[in-house]
């Protein structure tokens, strides 16, 4: 589904390379885990695969289902099945949760060319979404994710990523700021999200995360690279020695 | 030396004359109006139009912005549907006053009345030497309507004063008194045409008792010929609550004058202004706030969107009395420029004679954030439904305060339209 091939990139108009050489391959179905110390490029991974204009690609490809998606905005990707569940929810005043959801919904369903959504249907689909997720109605009343909680932006991320149903999910660093219990509740929506025909990359700090959401592959990112991988023990093995050894084993 | 020189006009001027000689023996009035409408041309005719010289209308220089002034002739036109279902529309057209609906617990009759009487004399006289509005409106003002809310009244349903107007002229008044522990929301809707040019000035006087609490809403769609100018003075009886909000998405050019004495103790003076400016029109909200005894608050934010060459202006001044002590007043200007080519001048004010007091004021000028707009796109909304979107959500922050839900809806719908067909 996705392959990532000698990814390099750098932030905007700068000289700073922050990806240099990445390779990175994730089958339909699979849920992959990205692993790596503070400033390894795993933000930064996420950002590019969104399509964030701050950061060019100077070498290298993306593909996804077999196209390369470098050329396109943010929004045709999104169209395409690629969602970024983001590390810091951005807050837009003066947007009803519920109005964006529908323009989200309504946009991507314009652009693979179904027809738009009823009103009914729309609210019965975040009702039973919501349910799930435990998010109270009045929520959605209230702008997008201005005054929510950090328990509260990350369940209503994996709200959009239920309703949208993307084909690739991307979650940068969803379990941090999340009480146990959010955790688990954030989990589950992710987990009741995995099907064959969808991929999953979790990217995390901790392995916590992967207790609830238990990866087929697990990847170690450092200095831009992917310099490990493996299965889910890989990120037992981290926990329990720390990047260095790695580190110093790819070196 | 004694020498007599007589000043010359512009042709705006010289019309705005004109036109009160072709029509002096028709104003609404007893001798008191007539020589009190006499005494402001005179002052008219003698100081003109203003220009940026003077201090109020540096930003808005009406001589040299005004190029022609349509006729006094009067056009047909018909009230429009009121803006919230379930509101009492009194509908000036065209100038000139309807018979007025009864609403329970609210004296309601024309100003007409008022100019034939001669009870109106007293209010036709300026503020002072700049009040270009009150020399003008008190010179040419022909009807409008007059509010007396009871005492311990709660209005329930809107009151729409409504004027409506196809080119021409049109001068009116809108003297509105709210009773001790009265609540009203009130809208003043200002409709214009497009296919005419219209000239048009509009006083609201809004006195509010003790613990009165009013919600007054300036909603201002003139055609984009038209020449507008509004003044709205309120006085704030002890206690009391005005929440003053104004939509300007309308008009060629726009002077819209708010004059707040915060009178009683314990009062709170609330302003939301949206100004959505397009083509290339200008815009004026000047706003004088006097803090006159201990324990007020007011609390003011204008937020504009700019687009082709429209030109905005909000003056905003904040007058502490010395005796004000504790008062807190925030006033905050914040711009959507979206145009290169357009313009927005903020200039806050604010003169401090208590040493107890917070008085703060901001101003900013942004573009569309990029970060939201790149959250918003990462969710498959393209980017112009993206920053329409954002656009919207900027000034739909302030609607989003009114407590009326309706009213909400329909303001945002009209914003959306608005930006719709401008942005």
């Amino acid at each position: 589904m996705l392959e990532i091939r000698n990814l390099h990139a750098r932030i905007t108009g700068t000289e700073t390379e922050i990806i240099r050489g990445l390779n990175l391959t994730v089958k339909a179905g699979e849920v992959a885990a990205i692993m790596g110390p503070n400033g390894s490029g795993k933000s930064t991974l996420s950002y590019i695969l969104a399509g964030r204009s701050d950061y060019e690609v100077t070498d290298g490809d993306i593909l996804y289902n077999g196209e390369s998606i470098l050329e396109l905005e943010p929004s045709e990707r999104a169209a395409k099945g690629i969602f970024l569940a983001f590390q810091y929810p951005v807050e837009i005043p003066g947007v009803a949760t519920m109005q964006f959801l529908k323009v989200a919904m309504n946009e991507q369903r314009k652009a693979r060319g179904e027809d738009e959504l009823k009103t009914p249907e729309f609210i019965r689909l975040v009702k039973e979404a919501a349910g799930d997720l435990k998010i109270d109605p009045e929520m959605l009343k209230r702008p997008l994710n201005v005054g929510f909680s950090g328990g509260e932006k990350k369940r209503a991320e994996i709200l959009q990523m239920k309703l949208l149903a993307p084909k690739l999910c991307v979650l940068d660093e969803t379990d941090s700021g999340l009480d146990i219990d959010a955790l688990k509740i954030v989990s589950d929506g992710v987990n009741a999200l995995r099907s064959p025909d969808r991929a999953v990359i979790v990217i995390t700090h901790y392995q916590r995360l992967l207790e609830y959401i238990v990866p087929d592959s697990v990847h170690v990112l450092y200095k831009g690279q992917v310099i490990k991988s493996g299965d889910k023990d890989l990120a037992l093995e981290l926990e329990a020695d720390g990047y260095a050894q790695i580190i110093e084993a790819a070196a | 030396m004694d020498m007599q020189t007589k000043p010359t006009h512009t042709l705006a001027e010289q019309a705005i004359i004109d036109g009160f000689l072709a029509r002096v023996g028709d104003f609404p009035g007893d001798a008191s109006v007539t020589s009190a409408r006499d005494r402001l041309v005179s002052e008219f005719r003698a100081g003109g139009l203003p220009t940026r010289r003077m201090e109020a209308w540096h930003y808005t220089d009406l001589k040299a912005q005004m190029k022609i002034v349509p006729n006094m002739d009067t056009g047909l036109v018909d009230a429009a549907r009121p803006l919230v279902g379930a509101s009492t529309v009194l509908p000036v057209l065209q100038g000139s006053a309807n018979a007025p609906q009864a609403v329970e617990g609210c004296e309601i009759w024309p100003f007409m009345d008022m100019l034939a009487s001669g009870d109106a004399a007293k209010l036709l006289r300026t503020r002072g030497d700049d009040d270009v509005i009150g020399r003008l409106n008190g010179a040419f003002v022909t009807d409008g309507f007059c509010l007396e809310v009871a005492d311990d009244t709660v209005i329930a349903d809107i009151i729409e004063l409504q004027a409506v107007q196809n080119g021409g002229q049109a001068h009116t008044r809108f003297p509105a008194s709210f009773g001790q522990n009265s609540t009203a929301t009130v809208i003043e809707r200002h409709l214009g045409s497009h296919e005419r040019s219209g000239f048009s000035s509009s006083i609201s006087s809004v006195d509010l008792g003790a613990g009165a609490e009013v919600t007054w809403i300036i909603v201002q769609q003139r055609g984009d010929k038209d020449q507008h100018l509004g003044q709205l003075n309120a006085r704030l009886g002890a206690n009391s609550r005005l929440n003053l909000f104004i939509v300007n998405a309308g008009g060629k050019l726009i002077r819209q004058e708010i004059h707040i004495e915060v009178a009683g103790e314990g009062s709170h003076f609330n302003l939301r202004t949206i100004n959505l400016l397009a083509g290339d029109s200008h815009t004026d909200v000047t706003l004088t706030l006097g803090h006159d005894v201990p324990n007020t608050t007011s609390s003011e934010i204008v937020r504009n969107v700019v687009l082709d060459r429209a030109r905005g202006v909000f003056q905003g001044q904040i007058k502490v009395a010395q005796a004000a002590q504790k008062t807190d007043a925030q006033m905050a200007c914040n711009t959507l420029l979206l145009s290169d080519d357009g313009e927005f001048a903020a200039k806050p004010e604010l003169e401090i004679f208590a040493d107890d007091v917070v008085c703060a004021h901001g101003a900013t000028v942004i573009d569309i954030d990029r970060t939201q707009l790149f959250y918003l796109m990462a969710r498959g909304i393209s980017e112009s439904t993206a920053r329409g979107l954002l656009v919207n959500g900027f000034v739909d922050e302030l609607v989003g305060e009114l407590e009326n839900e309706e009213l909400v809806g329909v303001l945002e719908t009209m914003i959306e339209q608005w930006l719709a067909a401008h942005a």
